[in-house]
């Protein structure tokens, strides 16, 4: 095995923005099966310190490869268009006032404490993240087309960021009172 | 001479013989610890026949560190040198612990950590676990024959780094070798063997003497995650007493009662409480103010319907944890209880009744924990037929460094199977900026000041550039006990610094001075501060084996001797804080010498007294070395 190859690679699988995600579980637990830690607790210093990389590595391979957005970054940097999300901040303006009036909506939510209203507003969010998701592939998989990706991956990394900020809104807003 | 034997690479020298291995459940009112023996998890007795052991510790003015019952007996008559609950206070500073927790003891002025300061000198709470996990180890090691390859110990799902590090301080001070740290509610699962069960999601519900948690764990192909978590660290078994011992108080006056009367009229209610789990009544007598005696009657229904606020803050926290993981009751696969407190017939009914089906509750719930960290452990060593369970666990919380503003940007997500390791790259704010400071917190939230901190390291000798060309890469690395280990990296040019830090409250001021380590351009320093570390622990070791020696064998000195001996103890106690690495080694080599003759003493008693129990040795020896599946 090799450290430096890519983690499609270390799991087997084809390197492409659409995954086999039961075969990607399938494949991990194979990897951590045989170099987990646990397996050499037992072992030398040089073992389980070989473990302790083999495991971290597959399980960075895992989260990379589970996360759509973070595949989506990892093939645009493989494929030589890397994110740099902290200094390619230029978004269509198109994109920023909807960003804008989604703000406002969910400042006007948070005011009502308005859970329908809420959960209206998440889902808008969800379709258009998953509308992304299917361009990535696309550009992807099908044009080649890295740099169209990696402009949807910046957009994504807003859009997640607001979702969060969604989520814990509905969590701050009173519970419903326990049985 | 015997033949040196070489094995093949994996397999243990000799199929044949087990490996000791223990799992030990270090809880905040009592502590356990328990083996797989002839294929079976199996909690391990001390020699009262007693299986939990009160996690008090009592010190005395000569050194000694009593543990258990009798340790609790102290409490009310040496508060101040009687540690309880010192659970609460692992990888904790003073700070952040509320006022009420440090009330009844003497603290010293160290912002860090918590130190007690006891009859026997300050006692940080590691040093108190680690009296703890003494006794512990000394038990199975005496029930299992020999000495053990190590123990897995668990703490809780919630707990963070610094509380995970101290946990492992402790072992180690203890003499144990941690061959993992799990989660409770992880063991507690793996004693109902759900890893080989149903796949889904299943609620821990752990309601303990002085603390509730509750976990969601969801197993999917051998991976528990901990799903979420909720708690309170004031709600308990002990509450209940407290309602019970109001109702007394109704019945009888409520009157006027010393702190000796108050302690019986407790131990009244303990047993009236634990009646009423099988009995709908129960009969009490408690001593009065003036020298008579009142007799009364209890009814189950009385007490639940006094208790019912309790358990419904219990319900509470169930319905939020189940609103945190968003799935409903109905899609929960099990539910498993946990803690001595489970008993009462209101909470098993009150959990059935909120979850739509009855809990697990054919294991001893005090016991539960320790035997599925038995399990684990058994497996950890290679003991055969153990191999084939591998438990992928998760870190707990986010994990993150400070950025401009105040912020958080989280480079560890929660519940990343762990080991893990990942880099982020951060730049410089400033032109010419040659140092960066990397602040280490844990926790959900995004600004600073709502996560925890874990540590602080600075790295030095970046390149002057201007304000965002440096490229400064930091990596974060969880080991497979959720212990994180963080270091930076300027990578722009051919130069390339590095710094680590190991977080700890654990073993003193020695980690604060590793946290500020620049190594390539002060590669010395870097060693001296380990060689330093190093020798802090061995007179950690030496202290804490003296302190042992001194509280089983002290009729073996002279006065003479053992007053020298405490002399250089106390000497050491000093250098170690000294932080002076040459004093240190001095002052071990002194102690050593002094207790030689106190160890060989030590040893020929030993070997007189294996010596008289060698009968009852050899028949226990010959029951280890049959095989344990007959072909």
């Amino acid at each position: 095995m090799d450290l430096n190859q890519s983690y499609f690679a270390l799991f087997g699988l084809p390197e492409t923005f659409a995954v086999d995600v039961a075969r990607l579980e399938r494949a991990r637990l194979a990897v951590q099966s045989q170099v987990h830690p646990d397996r050499f607790a037992s072992g030398s210093d040089r073992d389980k310190r070989l473990a302790m990389q083999w495991a971290a590595q597959a399980n960075a391979a895992y989260l990379t490869l589970k996360n759509p957005v973070q595949r989506a970054s990892y093939l645009c940097e493989r494929r030589g268009v890397p994110i740099q999300a902290e200094n390619n901040t230029a978004m269509p303006a198109e994109f920023l006032l909807q960003q804008m009036q989604w703000r406002e909506t969910l400042d006007d939510l948070r005011q009502a404490a308005d859970p329908a209203g809420l959960q209206a507003l998440q889902a808008e969010v969800q379709t258009q993240r998953a509308e992304r998701l299917e361009a990535i592939r696309q550009a992807l998989d099908e044009q080649n087309a890295p740099e169209v990706a990696a402009e949807q991956v910046r957009a994504l990394l807003f859009l997640d960021r607001f979702a969060e900020e969604l989520r814990r809104t509905a969590d701050a807003l009173p519970q419903p009172a326990a049985r | 001479m015997a033949l040196l034997q070489i094995s093949e690479p994996g397999q243990s020298p000799d199929p044949h013989q087990h490996r000791r291995a223990v799992g030990i459940d270090l809880g905040t009112t009592h502590s356990l610890v328990a083996a797989v023996r002839n294929g079976s998890a199996q909690c391990l007795l001390d020699t009262q026949g007693q299986v939990l052991l009160p996690s008090v510790v009592h010190y005395h003015a000569d050194g000694r560190a009593e543990v258990g019952l009798r340790a609790r007996e102290e409490q009310a008559i040496d508060p101040a040198n009687t540690l309880v609950s010192v659970k609460r206070f692992m990888g904790r500073s003073p700070g952040d612990l509320p006022q009420a927790a440090l009330a009844h003891y003497r603290i010293a002025h160290d912002p860090r950590v918590v130190r007690f300061q006891t009859a026997a000198g300050e006692i940080t709470p590691v040093q108190a676990s680690a009296d703890i996990l003494r006794v512990l180890r000394w038990r199975a090691e005496d029930t299992l024959g020999g000495e053990l390859v190590g123990a897995v110990i668990t703490v809780p799902a919630y707990f963070d780094d610094a509380q995970r590090q101290a946990t492992k301080d402790a072992a180690q001070l203890a003499g144990l070798h941690v061959l993992r740290l799990i989660n409770e509610p992880t063991a507690a699962a793996l004693a109902y063997g759900l890893d080989q069960g149903v796949e889904g999601l299943y609620v821990i519900y752990d309601l303990g003497g002085g603390t509730f948690d509750l976990s969601i764990l969801r197993l999917t192909k051998g991976v528990f995650e901990v799903v979420a978590t909720r708690g309170d660290t004031a709600l308990g078994g002990d509450d209940f007493d407290q309602r019970i011992e109001a109702l007394m108080r109704q019945q009888t006056g409520n009157p006027d009662l010393s702190t000796s009367l108050q302690r019986q009229w407790r131990m009244a209610a303990r047993q009236a409480k634990e009646s009423l789990s099988t009995t709908d009544a129960v009969q009490y007598t408690v001593p009065l103010p003036d020298g008579t005696h009142h007799t009364g009657a209890l009814l189950r229904a009385d007490f639940e319907q006094a208790s019912a606020d309790l358990v419904q803050r219990t319900l509470g926290m169930l319905h939020h944890a189940l609103s945190d993981a968003r799935v409903s009751a109905s899609e929960v696969q099990g539910v498993v209880l946990v803690g001595g407190a489970t008993r009462m017939p209101m909470i098993r009914q009150a959990v059935a009744r909120a979850m739509g089906k009855a809990p697990l509750t054919n294991l001893d719930p005090d016991q539960v924990v320790a035997l599925g960290a038995a399990i684990q452990a058994n497996a950890l060593a290679g003991n055969a037929g153990a191999d084939d369970v591998l438990l992928l666990d998760v870190i707990p919380l986010s994990l993150g460094v400070e950025t401009m503003g105040g912020l958080v940007e989280h480079i560890l997500p929660r519940n990343s199977t762990i080991p893990q390791a990942r880099a982020q790259d951060f730049t410089t704010f400033r032109d010419g900026q040659t140092a960066m400071a990397i602040h280490v917190v844990q926790g959900e939230r995004e600004l600073v000041s709502d996560c925890r901190s874990l540590a602080r390291f600075e790295l030095r000798g970046i390149p002057p550039m201007v304000a965002g060309a440096a490229r400064i890469r930091v990596t974060f690395a969880v080991d497979a006990d959720g212990l994180l280990e963080v270091s930076a990296q300027e990578l722009t040019t051919g130069v390339q610094a590095q710094v680590q830090v190991k977080p700890s409250y654990g073993l003193d001021d020695a980690q604060i001075a590793q946290m500020l380590q620049d190594s390539v351009a002060h590669a010395a320093d870097d060693r001296d501060a380990r060689m330093l570390q190093e020798a802090r622990v061995e007179a950690q070791a030496l202290l804490a084996a003296t302190r042992a020696a001194m509280q089983f064998d002290r009729d073996l000195l002279t006065a003479e001797e053992d007053a020298q001996i405490h002399a250089d103890m106390a000497a050491l106690a000093q250098a170690e804080q000294s932080g002076d690495i040459e004093q240190i080694r001095q002052a071990t080599e002194t102690l050593t010498r002094q207790t030689d003759a106190f160890a060989q003493r030590r040893m020929n008693r030993s070997i007189q007294r294996a010596l008289a129990g060698q009968s009852v040795e050899q028949i226990a020896q010959l029951a280890d070395t049959l095989p344990k599946t007959p072909s």
